[in-house]
């Protein structure tokens, strides 16, 4: 799933400093199951932002709303109409569901009230972890299904650099070294001559060096 | 032979190699490496300049390897994967080559966030690994990483490697040294040591792949000054391991700039017994001058004529 911090609230009654009545986007899909961008979390927003700009002394109006995902058209066109009315759009979904916004609201600006942060999953309750950075050329085949494109700082492809210590990255006393993770992985399922293969310098292109990527699934085209 | 250098010359002819770091300024002063260099001079076999070492900005490595090789200092260049990609690497490989350098030891970097701009973005194009194999390609098979030929004048560099026999997992650094010699590293340098046993220990599984006989390994050493040194790079800086005993003994040493030199010759006797080892390299960080001192009480001085 894709995982979304909510902004600070100063940073965000700051970029709807002008407006007197907006829309609040939420999202069904995945910021609702990280908790930063449902049902709940509009309602808990919207009321922060109605206090902070009542004392203020300028008040605010907000039309709340939060389709099944922001992320298709289908989904965001049923609240068109409600919207006419708003000067702008706050949204906190994803970065995706922003731009699906802005696509189809031309006139109407979109504000981002997240930080998107990475593709994961919920290593506990309430706490998320990344695991894949969208590299388009997936490796885990051979690193016994761990991510060293997403979770080793330095994205290596060839093992772990010296800084590797008991179990931990040189760069955060938090983190796994993924190297170690990998290593330990592969000496279970008895596959550590995969680390013995020097791997090739990876192509980047397949990732976000070459600009925007395309998926095209050819059977369903109309 | 596979560049003209001394250090290579020294090691094949089976001489017990001397190598010194040597850090470049934060600013563009030629004389501050003048200095350092006379430090050096006729006393290592080569100096390795560092590469923005510990993420900090300082004069480039190639320049100030140029300007030691001026001063009749065979220079090592270090090149780190954190700051360029493969266009960057390949065309500064050539240039180091151009100048007259000899020597190009490869590693991965310390992360940037150590560094004075930890906001940066890393490059990470190639890691230390694909960065051996690309030099050792544009020098055998005279080809760029692309396959493109490179026609004439293939840089004709020495290529090294670091290894870490402290860094964990402990097992897989025998397998990556191996790895790195099959990717193309003819010497090896490595981490400070200041565990000698497990330095040993590593040695021992080194000598039983038989890895010695297919690259010059060189041991790594820093001079200390102070118990305080050896405290604080227990406690921040990964992937060094530092017994106990040894604080102690610089603790209650009476002169302990004595005790450190006195440290660090006994352990370049130890080594030169060791099975495997082909030579030391010294980082007296911050204590360039005290480079000709341990090399002349370690009897290794005057460097053989090669
Ligand atoms: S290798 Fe690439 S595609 Fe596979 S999990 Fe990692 S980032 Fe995602
Ligand atoms: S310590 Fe491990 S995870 Fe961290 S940068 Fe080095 S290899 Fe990557």
């Amino acid at each position: 799933m894709i995982v979304a911090d909510r902004k600070p609230l100063e940073e965000i009654l700051d970029s709807i400093k002008d407006y007197k009545k907006i829309m609040l986007m939420g999202c069904g899909g995945c910021v609702t199951i990280c908790f930063s961008g449902g049902v709940k979390a509009v309602e808990l927003l919207a009321s922060q932002i109605k206090i902070a700009r009542k004392k203020q002394g300028k008040p605010i109006e907000i039309i709340e709303c939060t389709p099944e995902r922001q992320c298709e058209f289908e989904f965001i066109d049923a609240f068109k109409k409600d919207l006419e009315s708003a000067e702008a759009v706050l949204s906190i979904a994803c970065g995706v569901g922003v731009q699906t916004m802005s696509e189809r609201h031309e006139d109407t600006i979109t504000i981002p009230g997240q930080n998107t942060k990475f593709m994961g999953y919920p290593v506990e309750h309430a706490l998320w972890e990344e695991r894949c950075a969208g590299c388009g050329n997936c490796v885990l085949e051979w690193t016994g299904g761990i991510c060293p494109i997403a979770r080793c700082a330095k994205k290596l492809l060839n093992g772990p650099c010296g800084g590797s210590s008991n179990g931990v990255c040189e760069v955060d006393k938090d983190t796994d070294c993924v190297w170690q993770l990998i290593y330990d992985r592969l000496k279970k399922l008895n596959k550590l001559e995969n680390l013995m293969v020097v791997r090739q310098p990876k192509d980047w292109r397949t990732s976000t060096d070459a600009g925007q990527r395309r998926v095209k699934f050819e059977e369903a085209m109309l | 032979m596979k560049s003209a250098g001394r250090l290579e010359k020294v090691l094949t002819a089976g001489q017990f190699a001397v190598t010194a770091e040597l850090g470049p300024p934060q600013n563009a002063n030629p004389e501050a490496i003048k200095k350092k260099s006379q430090h050096c001079l006729g006393n290592v076999d080569g100096a390795n300049i560092t590469d923005n070492q510990t993420a900090i900005v300082r004069m480039s490595s190639i320049a100030a390897g140029a300007i030691a090789l001026s001063c009749g200092v065979e220079p090592i260049i270090q090149m780190v994967c954190r700051d360029r990609n493969r266009l960057a690497m390949q065309s500064d490989i050539l240039g180091a080559a151009a100048l007259g350098i000899q020597n190009l030891l490869c590693l991965s970097g310390d992360h940037q966030t150590f560094g004075n701009h930890p906001d940066a973005k890393n490059v990470y194009d190639v890691d230390s690994m694909q960065l051996i194999a690309m030099v050792k390609k544009m020098r055998d098979d005279k080809q760029f990483l692309c396959g493109d030929e490179i026609k004439e004048h293939e840089p004709k560099l020495f290529i090294g490697a670091v290894a870490n026999p402290f860094a964990d997992p402990f097992e897989f650094r025998v397998m990556r040294l191996a790895k790195k010699i099959n990717a193309g590293a003819d010497f090896i340098q490595t981490q400070c040591i200041f565990d000698m046993k497990k330095f040993a220990e590593w040695m021992k599984m080194v000598v039983a792949e038989g890895l010695h006989k297919k690259v010059y390994i060189l041991a790594g050493l820093t001079p200390v000054r102070s118990h305080k040194a050896l405290k604080y790079m227990k406690n921040n800086v990964a992937g060094m391991s530092i017994p106990d005993e040894l604080i102690a003994r610089m603790e209650s040493a009476e002169d302990p700039k004595e005790e450190g030199v006195k440290i660090c010759v006994e352990m370049i006797e130890q080594i030169k017994g060791m099975e495997g080892v082909s030579g030391i390299h010294l980082m007296p960080i911050g204590w360039e001058s005290i480079t000709p001192v341990i090399l002349e009480r370690a009897g290794l001085l005057p460097r053989p004529k090669v």
